[in-house]
């Protein structure tokens, strides 16, 4: 129960070698949908924790577009490798969060999900404004190098996206660890009293406030990602308030149950947005929304309620027919 | 000898309304006090700031020595002084066990700390005895949620008393529960929180319950404690007897001697 390699991380480890080996066989298109789940994975993953807490953000794109522009303005001052795009994403999506924190950490509800809209909206203003950094047209990425190591120009794709999963896989594993531990449960014990909390002697504020920096984080993460894979950053894609929504979008989709499912909740998205965008370019938002609806009315705790259902339709079938329920008992 | 709690000219206002004028009272070790007094009276006032919910408009509150003035809640509850709630404040979603676990979990938190597991043998350990003291265990597994009041409310206490306090103020320990079941409740919370040595505040309305677990009574009116006496002496109090528990009301140990 509580053991740090439990299922999820080692389902999550099965996940990232099976990413390993289909990088060989992925087709261009594919991996760029990879890359593309990957990063929004990163972010969800951030937007779960807040939500386990009872709290849903709005305008995570901020923190995505912050981590995503990071890398933009660290190449024009020469720095060019991933590792180091990588902890300047983070450092930088965190230590604004770190600083926002200190006013968010006081709202809850609709104020805290529109307060980071509103800090996300600003931030497009001003991307937008700023010539130095392409304005609305943004600005390119070029290509980066793996610690020290550049890549020829086939292997450029297939390195990076080892690197996004490698990256990703770290994400969601510390994630899960944190959300397992003391302070990552009082997720629960905030959502559900605070003054309690704050009567057995901790600073609900304090616990909102680390998960605010952590989620933060991780949208750095996908925001890093994100920019490498696309290739360009620009304020519409990356910072806008749909971009949020589709953060948001996401969660929903994949649940709060597992990290796992958001990583699974995010090639869903992906692969709907494509095909819908492919198939009926008129109406592709006209599906997405019904998708959204079908979720929220069918699978109201998201895709990763579909193996709880399913587990507990065995464990029936298994109890029905007689037998024991050895498989079920050690969950 | 110090004073566990020691209030000196604790005054506080809402706008025009006056909440608490001019209290001066001291609790000495092992003692239990029973506040009583009508609703408005500024009972849960004066619990408040005691604990660092509100902050007191004059005066000083000195827990153990030191002036717990301007703290937080949280500041206050770990140096010793926790509170138990007349609502029980407890996690609805989860089960006794796991309300425990995590009230234990917060409170035994220790900086990187609260980076590990929140589930430990001993702590869970910790959390069996806690719960055959305050004999809520038959409920172990519950969800707080589906609890009967009584149970809401022992869990409410064992949780607040995760840190083993040197004082605990009970706000209604007893309010929401039937006549027949509040003195085996009070019962259990008296003798659990004995066995820690925890010096005892409680609101309370009930004087049949006064009478038998209390040794001293402070008696609220508008905002002023019109008495601060043995319970027996509170009990037939001019002042108490018209402004709080009523004419009518006979004290237990004179309807002993008047029917002999």
């Amino acid at each position: 129960m509580t053991r740090l390699l439990d299922r999820t991380f080692w389902g999550l480890t099965l996940g990232l070698f099976a990413l390993l080996l289909l990088n060989f066989l992925l087709e261009e298109w594919m991996r760029s949908i990879g890359l593309q789940s990957l990063s929004r994975g990163c972010v969800a993953i951030g937007l779960l924790v807040l939500w386990r807490t009872g709290l849903v953000s709005f305008g995570h794109a901020l923190f995505f577009g912050f981590g995503a522009y990071t890398v933009a303005m660290l190449q024009i001052i020469g720095i060019n490798d991933i590792i180091l795009l990588l902890i300047g994403g983070m450092a930088t999506a965190g230590g604004l969060a770190l600083v926002l924190g200190f006013l968010l950490r006081q709202y809850r509800a609709i104020f805290f999900a529109l307060l980071n809209m509103a800090f996300s909206m600003i931030l497009y203003g001003v991307l937008a404004k700023v010539e130095s950094l392409g304005s609305t047209d943004g600005i390119g990425i070029s290509q980066v190098t793996f610690f020290g190591f550049t890549a020829s120009s086939e292997a450029y794709r297939p390195t990076l996206f080892v690197f996004a999963a490698i990256f990703a896989y770290i994400a969601a594993v510390g994630s899960h660890w944190y959300l397992k531990s003391t302070l990552g449960l009082m997720t629960m014990a905030v959502r559900e009293n605070e003054i309690r909390v704050e009567y057995l002697g901790y600073s609900a504020e304090k616990a909102i406030h680390i998960k605010y920096v952590l989620s933060g984080v991780l949208a750095g993460v996908g925001g890093v990602i994100m920019a490498l894979t696309v290739g360009h950053v620009d304020p519409d894609s990356m910072v806008y308030w749909t971009v949020s929504g589709d953060f948001v979008f996401i969660t929903i989709l994949a649940g709060t149950g597992n990290v796992g499912a958001t990583f699974i909740g995010a090639l869903v998205y992906e692969l709907l947005r494509t095909y819908a965008f492919e198939f009926a370019p008129e109406i592709w938002q006209l599906i997405l929304g019904g998708a959204l609806l079908l979720i929220i009315m069918f699978l109201p705790d998201g895709l990763w309620s579909l193996r709880s259902e399913w587990r507990s339709r065995r464990a029936l079938a298994a109890a029905r027919s007689g037998k024991t329920e050895k498989g079920e008992a050690g969950q | 000898m110090t004073h566990v709690l020691e209030v000196r000219d604790l005054q506080k206002s809402f706008g025009g309304v006056i909440a608490a004028h001019n209290i001066n009272v001291t609790v000495d070790t092992g003692e239990t006090i029973g506040i009583i007094g009508a609703n408005g009276a500024g009972k849960t006032t004066f619990v408040n700031m005691v604990t660092g919910y509100l902050p007191p408009s004059g005066g000083t509150i000195e827990f153990l020595g030191g002036s717990v003035v301007g703290m937080h809640p949280r500041e206050v509850t770990r140096l010793g002084l926790c509170r138990s709630f007349q609502v029980p404040q407890v996690f609805l979603s989860d089960s006794v066990f796991d309300n425990m676990i995590m009230a234990y979990g917060i409170a035994e938190r220790t900086g990187l700390g609260l980076f590990t597991p929140i589930h430990t043998d001993e702590r869970a350990a910790r959390v069996d005895a806690q719960l055959k003291r305050y004999q809520i265990e038959d409920y172990r597994d519950a969800a707080a949620s589906a609890l009967p009041q009584g149970i809401r409310k022992l869990l409410d206490i064992a949780m607040a008393t995760v840190r083993n306090p040197k004082l605990i103020m009970l706000d209604e320990p007893t309010s929401g529960i039937s006549v027949e079941e509040k003195f085996g409740l009070m019962d259990i919370i008296m003798q659990a929180l004995r066995e820690e040595d925890t010096t005892v505040m409680f609101i309370e309305h009930d004087m049949e319950i006064v009478e038998r677990f209390v040794d001293r009574v402070w008696a609220f009116y508008q905002g002023e404690i019109i008495c601060d006496a043995p319970t027996a002496e509170a009990m037939m109090d001019e002042k108490v007897r018209e402004f709080v528990i009523g004419q009518e009301y006979h004290p237990a140990h004179l309807e002993g001697s008047a029917n002999a």
